[in-house]
């Protein structure tokens, strides 16, 4: 297709042409290489990682039917001509969602679990991302650094290696559940706060501390009003995320519908499981459309 | 004063208080608003620090065992089975890379149906949208569990589970990449005479793949830090580690897998970050 073009081209005009045809061919050829060798390391990379996961074709291949008949049993068999039957129907929804009452309230738990880990980690980063800003901590570069790394080891760590750990510390039960993802949410939260801190007008700090203020004076007064409405709504986001991690963090005994769902998909109660991950994802979705719309109404309040 | 004015005035006030009572400072019914709130708040912490069973005495006691974990935990040791802590992680950045992969490999022709200037029919688009949405609000471990019983226990259950958990979310993010893309060069090679598949070979493609593999370099950052956990749920990777080693309670070990994984981790984010700059430099 292009050597055609290029062939016309040749033939119309005149003497420098061989030249850009040969750097045309040239940088062609470069980039050619260049692609089959980036090509090459990728493929490589692909048949390493093929080889350390033991992921191969066969085994894929074999795989493949297993999964199709898992999520088949897993759905629910539902009669059209009996949906609104009662639960002792089967194939009426009803008997799909017969413990539908301990799920909801277990759901609830969860939705109230992640609102307190939310409101923990909203307090704590608050706490930390004014030491963490480079710009309310002049001349104490140390501190402020020091204070950054705290932050991100605490949200590296994912919140079910937390919830392991202080299910020892804490015991079985919601509390470590809560500490767990508090303590996730503190380290993301904190970063989040900062930025929005330091991304704040500093005027009305000179202004407060010109007129005699402290630095708390300054804090509450110059940058806290500034940055509030933008912290409400990342802390809505995290509260969003948080209900998403509560849903598993009885996986490990931490409390929640996690350890119900962990029960019913080890022992192979497949309608229950679906049962369950549906009322996970309209809680999520519901806590989603709400947040958004606070979200957006305290973002328009600012504008 | 005559007592009408007097009428005046207070009709004046009472009417700019009614049309600014902002200006007037708080209301009554404004002030017991937000008196009630807050106890309505305190009322909601008292009553779920008695439901979870939330004590000074209980957070006391836990704190003494974190303390306790924490010293135990100084210094950290690989322990005996290095080669297995080794292994394990080597399977989780295997696992993240497999599992981006495939799901990007799906994505494209996904984010193609789902972009409005490719599909035309609205209500196809907003169905596919809404089981994305849905898809997104389960868990990676969900995910990861439900695989483990289908396929067994293993690397091929974390891989799945990557692959399904992201592949909703990087199709939705291929598809504004492609509703993005400049029309001009579409129109231009069509109108040099270019059968449609050309039009998208030089067209179109040449724009949006830089922007689809730096989306799938964050998500393989992302995936490695996820993978690391899979594995508590048996589905391959470190996270079988971590798990025993709590168990058994070798906190100076656990310490150890832990340092290495945030090690791992900032490696991949300084190596993908290095990739990206080079794709998108060599965009522009």
């Amino acid at each position: 297709m292009r050597g055609e073009g290029n062939g016309v081209t040749t033939a119309a005009l005149a003497a420098p042409v061989p030249r850009l045809l040969a750097a045309w061919a040239e940088q062609r050829r470069a980039r050619r290489l260049a692609t089959l060798l980036y090509g090459a390391i990728f493929l490589a990379c692909l048949a390493a990682a093929g080889w350390m996961s033991e992921v191969d074709p066969a085994t894929v291949a074999s795989g493949i039917p297993r999964i199709g008949e898992y999520f088949w049993l897993i759905l629910p068999t539902l009669r059209w001509e009996v949906l609104l039957a009662g639960p002792k129907v089967e194939g009426s929804l009803a008997f799909w969602m017969y413990r539908l009452d301990a799920w909801a309230w277990l759901m609830f738990e969860t939705s109230q679990m992640a609102a307190l880990a939310t409101l923990l980690g909203s307090i704590a980063g608050f706490v930390f991302c004014f030491p963490a800003s480079r710009n309310l901590m002049p001349g104490m570069r140390v501190t402020s650094t020091v204070v950054r790394r705290f932050l991100e080891l605490f949200r590296t760590v994912p919140d079910i290696v937390y919830a392991l750990i202080l299910v020892w510390a804490f015991g079985v039960g919601p509390l470590a559940g809560i500490l767990a993802i508090a303590l996730h949410s503190t380290g993301a939260l904190g970063k989040l706060f900062a930025e929005a801190v330091e991304n704040a007008d500093m005027r009305p700090v000179d202004a407060l501390l010109a007129s005699g203020g402290t630095w708390l004076h300054a804090v509450r007064f110059a940058i806290v009003p500034q940055v509030l409405p933008n912290m409400l709504s990342y802390a809505l986001l995290r509260f969003e995320i948080n209900l998403r991690g509560a849903s598993v963090i009885g996986f490990v005994g931490a409390g929640g519908i996690g350890q119900e769902l962990y029960t019913v998909i080890s022992f192979n109660y497949y309608e229950e499981v679906s049962a369950i991950v549906l009322l996970i994802i309209l809680a999520v979705s519901a806590i989603d459309l709400i947040s958004e719309t606070i979200r957006f109404r305290i973002i328009g309040a600012r504008a | 004063m005559t007592p009408g004015l007097a009428a005046i005035d207070r009709e004046a006030v009472e009417a700019a208080r009614r049309r600014l009572p902002a200006a007037f400072g708080a209301t009554p019914a404004r002030r017991a608003l937000r008196a009630g709130l807050w106890l309505a708040f305190l009322a909601w912490l008292g009553a779920l620090a008695v439901w979870f069973e939330i004590t000074p005495q209980r957070l006391w006691n836990g704190i003494g065992g974190v303390a306790t974990i924490l010293r135990l935990m100084v210094p950290p040791s690989p322990g005996e089975h290095l080669d297995d802590i080794l292994k394990g992680l080597g399977e989780s950045v295997a696992m993240a890379f497999l599992g981006t992969v495939l799901a990007a490999a799906a994505a494209v022709p996904l984010g193609f149906l789902g972009a409005r200037n490719i599909a035309a029919s609205l209500a196809f688009r907003f169905s596919l949208r809404r089981v994305f949405d849905g898809f997104r609000g389960i868990d990676q471990l969900i995910w990861a569990l439900a695989y483990v019983r289908a396929v067994g226990l293993g690397p091929l259950a974390g891989v799945l589970a990557i692959f399904t958990a992201d592949i909703a979310v990087l199709a939705k993010l291929y598809a504004e990449a492609i509703e993005n893309a400049e029309q001009r060069q579409k129109e231009g090679v069509k109108a040099a005479g270019a059968p449609r598949v050309l039009v998208m070979r030089f067209g179109l493609l040449p724009q949006v793949l830089p922007v689809l593999l730096a989306q799938a370099l964050y998500f393989f950052e992302s995936n490695t830090r996820s993978a690391a956990i899979l594995g508590i749920v048996g589905a391959g990777g470190i996270g079988l580690q971590i798990a025993e080693r709590i168990r058994i309670r070798a906190w100076d070990e656990v310490a150890f897998i832990l340092i290495l994984i945030l090690v791992t981790v900032a490696a991949i984010d300084w190596l993908s970050a290095r990739i990206r700059l080079r794709l998108i430099g060599g965009a522009a």
